[in-house]
């Protein structure tokens, strides 16, 4: 038994991650400068790359109750995806199906602190919601070649029969791992690791190499 | 490479997806202040290494990442069944033999 005893916190600890003032917050793709390669490179090409940097993530780990749901649903204006790989996309939100207790939720990077106050407000019972926008970042890449590149990179069936509009997997992405969403018939969102960034845009680079990478700022 | 049906997300997937996690059904002694230390000890570090039928933990690593029972024969590599934490297996090895 330990002899140390830790006093129960008052509420929970809800901070808002954005950085402010004199801070500007990097992506973790910064340093390659997409917006110069953007700009200089490559304007026709068979897989289009762009960062969707700095957004809100937020993991919602919950086994939801028929009042949690109907209070989750007011709060994010969606109802949560149930069906396993399953999806739910608007212009203000997006959410995922993670696993049959996790949704990833995606809002605009300003919106993630509200959402967690809201949260922290109105759902009682018994969940977590953590902020995980500073370990992950969205690269969306499309274009008419874009399966031949994710064939690449993942073992996942990607037939549109197999896999369509609006189906998220977690699987394996280049020896690295990756939430892989697919937006449209030629666009997918991977949602990656932080540190992974900047190997998997190099991989992608080099699997993209014989159609084409035009870059999207 | 095997396809390995996975009962949370409700679809087959790569082999390269999931890692064994060894015997599955290993009851923890309800009271261990009152094992032996041979019960103990077997409890702990002594697992079955059957050739046929064997029940196995799973764990969809880098999908769901939840944990399931396989149950897998050890022989022919077969799967024979892949059900939730929880629930009892339907395949057996058969005693007798």
């Amino acid at each position: 038994m330990s002899d140390v005893t830790v006093e129960a916190m008052e509420g929970k600890l809800v901070t808002d991650q954005l950085p402010t003032g004199a801070i500007v917050g990097e992506s973790p793709l910064h340093h390659s400068d997409l917006a110069s390669i953007a700009k200089k490179g490559p304007q026709q090409g068979g897989v289009h790359f762009h960062e969707r940097k700095l957004k809100g993530l937020l993991t919602l780990r919950c086994a939801p109750s028929a009042e949690q749901l109907a209070v989750i649903e007011s709060l994010l204006g969606v109802a949560l995806p149930m069906q396993p790989l399953t999806s739910v996309t608007t212009d203000a939100i997006s959410v995922r199906w993670m696993s049959p207790d996790e949704w990833l939720i995606i809002v605009a990077g300003e919106q993630a602190f509200e959402i967690e106050t809201q949260f922290q407000e109105k759902l009682t019972g018994h969940y977590a919601l953590v902020n995980i926008s500073g370990g992950t970042t969205i690269l969306d890449v499309s274009g008419s070649h874009v399966v031949d590149m994710l064939k690449k990179s993942t073992p996942v069936d990607l037939h549109a029969s197999e896999f369509p509009v609006g189906k998220v997997v977690s699987t394996v992405f280049a020896k690295s791992g990756a939430t892989i969403c697919r937006l449209a018939d030629d666009k997918f969102e991977l949602v990656v690791r932080r540190s992974f960034a900047d190997y998997l845009w190099l991989w992608i680079q080099d699997a993209s190499r014989e159609y084409g990478l035009v870059v999207k700022a | 490479m095997f396809h390995i049906y996975c009962p949370h997300c409700c679809e087959y997937r790569e082999e390269e997806e999931f890692h064994a996690a060894g015997q599955s059904h290993i009851a923890r002694p309800l009271d261990p202040d009152a094992c032996t230390d041979k019960e103990w000890g077997e409890y702990m570090y002594f697992r079955a290494n059957p050739r046929g039928i064997h029940h196995e933990l799973w764990v969809h690593a880098a999908g769901c990442r939840k944990f399931f029972n396989i149950t897998r024969n050890t022989q022919t590599y077969e799967i024979k069944e892949v059900y939730k934490v929880g629930e009892k297996p339907s395949v057996v090895a058969d005693e007798a033999k």
